[in-house]
């Protein structure tokens, strides 16, 4: 078979594989969405307001929650030294302030 | 119409082996575009799968919390101050809530201790998120020992494990009772950490939040709003991790696309004019070039993408996992729920693919304007 054929094919394979993504992704939130367990969630009773994406400092474990001299946290003159809090900002609430 | 397709063919078969004669080079080009791509795809995917995910996750979080500053900190909140917000109207119901942090010197872990009322009504025994149960090896009926604030140990059953689909929520997660909370960290009665205050209407928050800042001036309220927006912005295109991989990602694609859009070889200009000289078009030699572009990006974007799928969905992208883990030892597991945006997908089609096609093709076309003679001896 010639290489411009094969190149063609490899590439339709290529599209087809792309094309196939969104369809899985759908298929996976309808999945994850009927993964409801029974007697409900254990943890919507908790009210939790942040996502566990770091637990290396009160901060980014909790960004929504922290203080208002976040990340200065453990005394005024402490440099933000925790490598996650160069990947997570500040809350919302605290960059607003004048 | 078939004649068209035929000379497309023969000149994707020239390009193919042109490429091929200078395997090295173009390998080593193909590996570079489709590195940028994946990162460019990964970043994309994970962005937008954890934006999901906080908006599914923070749609449960209380309408507001509220929390006490003493000395510009957080402080216990006095239950008191639950009875006051709860006569304010428009406020259905105000939940005092118990957490806070143990570091366990074991591990060097910090582990987020909530307090659960249900969790008063069944057994003493502990919930424990699947990241605080992989650090210490616990399975269910076995003992996690605490220490208290008081030095007594505290053997805590675990009754039940997250399992590690909630890991973005509960991975460090130990859930015990109220009366276990209080021991533990010889928490002061008639004290919370902080407020869930529920309002019956959305609308009324801000109101209701000038009210209790009012009726208690050392209180903060936070809005749901607030937090859901925190989220956003973390997860936003000015976020730090966004940018840091954006930028070093977009700089070097620049340098790169700059280098080929500056000229060709000597070695190119001379096989263009060899081309013109056994009779090639100019139309044939952009075409040449057009499918050594094409051939190129659209291999690079669509392994790219179909790899950064992989990297983020299947393998929970370990690139960006062990950039936020930082020096956690408990992180979770990020088993996200794919989202594809084919908005951004586009975007990023466009930034890449037809900057790079169109930079191969405009120095090739002012080469193949030129005269055989002179491309040759250039």
């Amino acid at each position: 078979m010639r290489r411009s054929v094969l190149f063609l094919l490899f590439t339709a394979a290529s599209l087809a594989v792309f094309f196939l993504l969104p369809l899985h992704a759908r298929q996976s939130q309808l999945q994850r969405a009927g993964n409801v367990q029974p007697g409900g969630d254990p943890l919507r009773g908790l009210h939790v307001t942040d996502l566990c994406l770091s637990t290396e400092a009160r901060y980014t474990r909790n960004p929504a929650m922290a203080d208002h001299h976040a990340p200065f946290q453990e005394h005024p003159l402490a440099l933000e030294h925790f490598p996650s809090g160069s990947l997570i900002l500040p809350p919302a609430q605290l960059r607003n302030v004048p | 119409m078939k004649r068209t397709i035929e000379r497309h063919l023969n000149i994707l078969e020239f390009t193919l082996a042109s490429l091929l004669r200078r395997r090295g080079k173009n390998l080593s080009l193909l590996a570079m575009y489709l590195l940028v791509i994946f990162m460019l795809a990964s970043l994309q995917f994970f962005v937008s799968a954890l934006k999901r995910e906080a908006a599914v996750i923070l749609a449960d979080a209380p309408d507001m919390v509220v929390q006490r500053l003493m000395a510009g900190r957080q402080d216990l909140v006095p239950t008191e101050y639950a009875t006051g917000i709860a006569v304010i109207r428009g406020v259905t119901a105000v939940r005092p809530r118990l957490w806070g942090y143990y570091y366990d010197a074991l591990n060097g872990a910090n582990y987020t201790i909530m307090a659960d009322e249900q969790q008063a009504a069944g057994l003493p025994r502990a919930a424990i998120g699947a990241g605080v149960a992989r650090a210490r090896t616990l399975a269910v009926g076995d003992l996690l020992p605490l220490i208290s604030y008081n030095k007594t140990p505290v053997m805590l059953e675990v009754g039940s494990i997250f399992p590690s689909s909630s890991d973005l929520i509960a991975a460090d997660m130990v859930v015990i009772s109220p009366a276990q909370f209080h021991t533990l960290f010889n928490f002061p009665e008639g004290q919370a950490t902080d407020l869930a205050v529920t309002v019956r209407n959305p609308k009324e928050l801000p109101t209701v939040a000038a009210k209790i800042a009012t009726l208690f001036p050392d209180s903060r309220p936070i809005l749901k709003s607030e937090i859901q927006r925190t989220y956003q912005s973390i997860f936003d295109w000015r976020g730090g991790m966004t940018l840091m991989v954006l930028s070093a990602a977009l700089l070097s694609f620049i340098i790169f696309a700059w280098d080929k859009a500056t000229g060709l070889s000597a070695e190119e200009r001379k096989e263009i004019g060899i081309l013109k000289s056994i009779g090639w078009e100019t139309s044939d030699v952009l075409l040449l070039k057009f499918w050594e572009g094409t051939v190129i990006s659209l291999t690079a974007f669509l392994l790219g993408v179909v790899l950064a799928y992989g990297h983020v969905f299947f393998l929970s992208a370990p690139l960006f996992a062990q950039a936020l883990k930082g020096w956690s030892v408990i992180y979770p597991r990020f088993q996200l729920v794919p989202v594809v945006d084919a908005y951004q997908l586009a975007v990023l089609f466009f930034l890449t693919v037809v900057p790079y096609t169109t930079a191969t093709v405009i120095p090739c076309w002012r080469a193949a304007t030129t005269d055989p003679d002179a491309a040759m001896r250039y």
